[in-house]
């Protein structure tokens, strides 16, 4: 790991005031030998320096930035979870649990207690993709600027299944997954701290669009918090992971369902996927397959295999569609009700 | 000689004592367990303090006045000629000590085609050491590495097994090579030839080459089953890595080190650095971890040789993980093709085993002996082929090779059953003629309920149980180079030295309980020092040798030590040595009872400071076991239930219960440990850990323990052990070695219970959601 100083911020104006670039910045060829950026926990950013990936000069940390860690909740704008806010501390907090489900059931299964104590809220949505490719320092890959995809042609087992372009890669926010599901918005103080509200699904940018970056965040913009609107009567929602082990890993495929129930008709569906693109990504066939449907195993199967239709997987990860499929329909079909008799992540067996 | 009566078979089953002629020298027979008090029993680890609470020193809490740090510049592309090395920047880098650049890789098939304008060795693996650097802090080590710069003539490679199996395959090496089998490895045939990048076929064993006539017992057979299998490279992952830190001291060598064997260190060092033995001391208290890839010095053991040497400090040099995956030992793959035939009553007739495996540079690939000694099997050949690729040299891992073949014959032997409509067990009923493994399946038909298993893949629903059985046989190897000493001294101490060390599984603490045992003392009296070269040699801790090895001179010393005291106590006693018995730290004359001397107290009359005795493990009683194919080696049988997710291919293991011996077992916890490890680890082999090599880079992707993917404790079933004592009257202990018996069943057991969960055979680990999603047609 390089040399770096530390900047201990006690405000955002001062923390926005040190930092000068963005992590995905200092991964780049062209990276700014003085480059300050943003420190919340520092598990994602010490990985890619521990790596070599990235090397910062200056690290400004945001950890202790007073009032960056609150929750509060307003019967009008919603839920605002601070920036700092842990996903330990989203997993804990009983008002995310009844409105929320999902959120709570996607921080709950992010890595590990250890981790879910440290990691940040914020930090968890700018983390960068966990394609192996672009976390080996021996490989120079498109993605850090040369013309080469490794994944493309490689072992691409844990990689993107659609709206991918020329990159492969999937994005590693389970998090972003539920709150895009409940069309959360982003806060973002930016430099001459002024807030502009960014809703979820705009928050990230596919590698066709810019390969460098995988959200919109400018140098020393920060994010302080994200809101999630209140809940109407009766929205119920549902997320579960697979991934290849039952703790400490990485999601093989995520889906998170939120809608609107008139009994057992749904009025109103959101079903996003994680680890399938390499952005939280929307599946628009899924939301038609149910809005305005009465939710049963049809109508969910149903939803499991239209979300597939638009699907090229790539040579080492055909597995991820009968996958996907399942547990888009189980999601569908635990709205409001958990399932029986499947081995499912998000109910273990053992409690954490 | 003298002949003793020594218990012999199963208790509970056919518990016996035997007539042996042993040595004068050796002590009396030592009765069952239920009869003693140490021996046998829970006894708490000796170091259990020390280590949960943190005062355990490991080699990487070593820290010396005056020490460095060591880093090693690793090659970043995996076949090269080095054209020239400039390390000029690093040298004036401010804080670098030493710098000193490899002539001679000692790992792996030991490649001697140095490039012969520049002299250095070829680059054969990503990762491969180049030159190492020492300096006042590892991160100015690390900086001193990035300032090292290296022009490469790349050269073209080959990671992939079956790619370089191709004739037209990039050739890992020009020449035939050899590599000596390290303590405790997979065999390795001297003076094979190679074929492109195939080195083989071996085609025998310690048990002997092939039998009988393999098309005569394909004839006689009414049903024949062939099968091809395949398993991954799995890596060690200790959570200590690697590493040592070399004091060289202008050849007064003291060395710290993370290692399986103190001997095997300092004898390397010694003869690296052209030393006398007398001069390299290896101190090895603590040890996290090794399952069988730290007996060597190792590549990283000579840099920080050469580094202290040069800058005439101590230099610490520990691996980082990523290092530790790619260059510092690995279970290699396999592809096992399996030929059985059968008669319709189950005998078999003939069994024909194929195999190739790659051990990246080096050697060692085999798939074990488990296929030629586990059942009886008149006609049998195996050609098992070592295949060269560019990666990291594989290593000894816990049970070589059987791992393997335990997953291919296990399945094989399962289908054969299916076909002849057995129950798998009664099938090895008449195929198995190994007594401690009948008995290991009756219990275990007990404690499961076991029943003929449901058709497979017979569930309703989504998520179907299943329900596997597999065996293990390990040969019980012994080490005679295993000396100890213990020593008395006048306030009572008690002391134990041997040179062996302790790689966790609790070598310190049976050691003490024998003594103990002897002394008529409690395991606590006594002081256990050991990992030091100071002391008499020890065993390697691999090939699951140590307990069976190191416990018999234990005891053997402690009776000599005994027999003095009991001198002495019948001279204070006034009466005679015969007439003298050791109970609960008394020495008590039988013939009055109220003469009595305490330990404490005699010891205080000793004539010096302190008494020591020293003894040598002796020959096996009734001859050694090894050579021959014989069926009483160690077995052990595992049941698995599993639940598999058809939907989404999850497969997750609800229970294991493991049924195991391992001799007299002397500290019951701590067997249940091994065999809790072994069968986590089986699991993790069965369904998660892979290295995965990328073929067009020739870099390992997953070099780290977050997609190299590990158990966690949600990953761990409910264990169920039953051990069960047997005694086979061959040392003074009688005990043998349980590590590596732990690991070799699970797998097949699981992929076993897969099968009759899910109906469709899962011939290729790890069995992952994707594996099940193809096997089911889903994909
Ligand atoms: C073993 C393991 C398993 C994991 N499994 C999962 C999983 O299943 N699902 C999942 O979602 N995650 C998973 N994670 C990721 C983990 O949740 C993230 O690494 C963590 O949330 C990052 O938070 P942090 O506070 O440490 O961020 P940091 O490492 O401090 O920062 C990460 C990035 O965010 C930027 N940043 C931080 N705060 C702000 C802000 N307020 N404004 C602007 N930029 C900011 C930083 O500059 C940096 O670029 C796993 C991690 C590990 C190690
Ligand atoms: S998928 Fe994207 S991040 Fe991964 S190697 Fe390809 S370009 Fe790089």
């Amino acid at each position: 790991m390089n040399k770096f100083s530390w900047y201990e911020a006690t405000s955002k104006v001062e923390a926005q005031r040190e930092a000068n670039s963005t992590v995905s910045e200092t991964i780049q060829p062209d990276a700014d030998p003085e480059a300050a950026v943003f420190k919340a926990s520092g598990i994602d950013l010490l990985d890619l320096m521990k790596e070599g990936l990235s090397k910062p000069a200056k690290l400004v940390s945001i950890r202790n930035i007073p009032g960056m860690d609150e929750v509060s909740y307003n019967k009008e704008k919603g839920l605002r979870l601070g920036a700092n806010v842990t996903l330990a501390g989203i997993t804990a907090n009983p008002q995310i649990k009844k409105n929320y489900l999902a959120l709570h059931q996607a921080a709950s299964h992010a890595a590990t207690p250890p981790i879910r104590n440290m990691a940040t809220l914020a930090g968890n949505l700018v983390q960068r993709t966990h394609c192996w490719y672009f976390r080996s320092k021996e490989l120079v890959c498109f993605r850090k600027g040369s013309s080469t995809c490794f994944a493309h042609v490689g072992e691409n087992e844990n990689h993107a299944i659609m709206s991918y372009g020329y990159c492969v890669s999937i994005h590693s926010s389970s998090l972003a997954i539920a709150l895009t599901a409940f069309d959360a918005i982003v806060e973002i103080t930016d430099k001459n701290g002024k807030i502009k509200l960014v809703p979820m699904k705009e928050f990230f940018v596919l590698p066709s669009v810019d390969r460098t970056r995988e959200t919109i965040l400018k140098p020393a913009e920060l994010i302080t918090a994200v809101i999630l609107p209140e809940p109407k009567t009766h929205t119920v929602s549902y997320y579960i992971k697979m991934g290849s082990r039952r703790s400490q890993d990485w999601p093989m495929a995520e889906v998170a369902v939120v809608a609107g129930l008139s009994g057992e008709k749904c009025k109103t569906a959101n079903v996003v996927l994680g680890a399938a693109a390499p952005v939280p990504f929307i599946s628009k066939a899924a939301i038609d397959a149910i809005t305005g449907k009465t939710i049963n195993e049809t109508t969910a199967t149903a939803a499991g295999e239209a979300a597939m239709q638009i699907a090229v997987p790539l040579s080492k990860n055909g597995y991820k569609i009968p996958v996907f499929k399942t547990i888009i329909k189980r999601a569908i079909l635990s709205l409001g009700k958990p399932p029986e008799n499947v081995i499912d992540w998000a109910l273990p067996d053992r409690i954490h | 000689m003298k002949k003793v009566k020594l218990p012999y078979g199963i208790p509970d089953y056919n518990l016996t004592e035997i007539v042996r002629e042993i040595p004068n020298a050796e002590p009396p027979a030592l009765p069952v367990n239920s009869k003693l008090k140490v021996i046998g029993k829970r006894v708490k680890r000796t170091d259990a303090l020390a280590k949960v609470t943190g005062t355990a020193v490991f080699t990487a809490d070593v820290y010396l006045p005056g020490m460095l740090y060591g880093k090693m510049f690793r090659a970043d592309i995996p076949h090269a000629r080095i054209k020239s090395i400039d390390v000029s920047a690093a040298k004036a880098h401010p804080g670098v000590f030493a710098i000193h650049i490899f002539k001679e890789m000692i790992e792996g098939a030991n490649p001697k085609e140095n490039n012969k304008k520049s002299g250095y060795p070829e680059v054969k693996y990503a990762g491969q050491p180049i030159v190492g650097v020492a300096a006042i802090s590892m991160d100015i080590a690390e900086e001193a590495v990035n300032l090292i710069r290296v022009e490469y003539e790349p050269l073209e490679f080959v990671v992939d097994m079956d790619d370089a199996r191709k004739p037209e395959a990039p050739l890992v090496y020009q020449t035939n090579v050899n590599q000596e089998t390290s303590s405790g490895g997979e065999d390795i045939e001297e003076g094979l030839k190679s074929r492109g990048n195939v080195r083989g076929p071996a085609t025998k064993s310690f048990y002997g080459g092939p039998r009988g006539n393999l098309k005569k017992g394909f004839a006689e057979a009414d049903v024949i089953i062939e099968r091809t299998y395949r398993t991954q490279v799995q890596t060690h992952c200790p959570l200590e890595t690697h590493g040592v830190v070399v004091d060289y001291n202008r050849g007064n060598v003291t060395i710290y080190a993370s290692t399986q064997s103190t001997k095997g260190t300092r004898n390397d060092f010694a003869k690296t650095f052209d030393l006398p033995k007398s001069k390299v001391r290896v101190i090895s208290e603590f040890i996290g971890g090794g399952f069988g890839a730290k007996h060597t010095l190792g590549n990283f053991g000579v840099m920080a040789g050469h580094l202290s040497k040069q800058s005439g400090r101590p230099v610490k040099l520990m691996l980082d993980r990523k290092e530790e995956h790619v260059s510092a030992g690995n279970r290699p793959n396999s592809l096992q093709l399996m030929k059985v035939g059968a008669k319709k009553d189950g005998t078999l007739t003939a069994l024909k085993l194929l195999s190739y495996g790659t051990a990246g540079v080096g050697l060692g690939s085999g798939v074990g002996n488990i296929a030629q000694a586990m059942y009886e099997c008149p006609n049998f050949k195996m050609d098992q082929y070592d295949v060269f690729t560019n990666a990291g040299p594989g290593a000894a891992f816990r049970a070589p090779g059987n791992v393997q073949g335990a997953f291919a014959l296990e399945q094989l032997i399962d289908e054969l059953a299916e076909r002849l409509d057995v129950d798998p067990l009664q099938l090895r009923e008449k195929i198995d003629k190994s007594t401690i493994r009948k008995v290991q399946r009756e219990r275990g038909t007990q404690l499961m309920n076991w029943k003929k298993p449901k058709k497979a893949g017979s569930d309703p629903g989504p998520v179907k149980k299943g329900i596997g059985v597999a065996q293990a046989h390990w040969p019980r190897f012994v080490n005679l180079d295993s000396t100890v000493e213990v020593r008395v001294m006048q306030d009572g101490a008690v002391e134990v030295r041997s040179a062996v060390q302790d790689i966790g599984t609790g070598t310190k603490t049976v050691l003490a309980q024998v003594v103990a045992e002897e002394l008529g003392l409690k395991s606590a009296d006594i002081t256990v020092l050991i990992g030091d070269t100071l002391f008499p040699i020890g065993p390697p801790s691999g090939g699951s040798v140590v307990t069976g090895s190191i416990t018999p001179p234990a005891r053997n010393a402690a009776h000599k030590v005994k027999t003095k005291l009991i001198d002495l106590a019948a001279g204070e006693l006034d009466t005679k040595a015969e007439n003298i018995v050791v109970e609960n730290s008394w020495f008590i004359s039988k013939s009055d009872r109220s003469k009595k001397i305490s330990f404490k107290n005699l010891a205080g009359k000793l004539r010096v400071e302190q008494i020591t005795e020293t003894a040598s493990r002796s020959d096996d009683y009734g001859g050694f076991m090894i050579g021959t194919v014989g069926y009483e080696e160690l077995g052990a049988v595992q049941f698995a239930e599993v639940s598999v997710d058809t939907e989404t291919g999850f497969v997750k293991v609800d229970r294991i219960m493991a049924v195991h011996s391992c001799g007299r077992p002397i500290n019951i916890s701590q067997i249940e440990s091994q065999i809790n490890g072994g069968v986590i680890m089986g699991i993790a082999y069965a369904l998660y850990e892979d290295r995965v090599m990328d073929k067009n880079t020739g870099h390992q992707m997953n070099p780290n323990l977050d997609q190299y993917k590990m158990p966690f404790s949600f990953e761990v079933p409910e264990i169920q052990i039953e051990l069960i004592e047997e005694y086979g009257a061959r040392s003074s202990t009688d005990a043998t070695g349980i590590g590596e018996p732990a690991n070799i069943a699970t797998a097949a057991a699981v992929a076993n219970a897969v099968y009759n969960a899910i109906g469709v055979r899962m011939t290729e680990i790890p069995i992952t959601p994707a594996r099940i999603l193809a096997a089911l047609g889903k994909i």
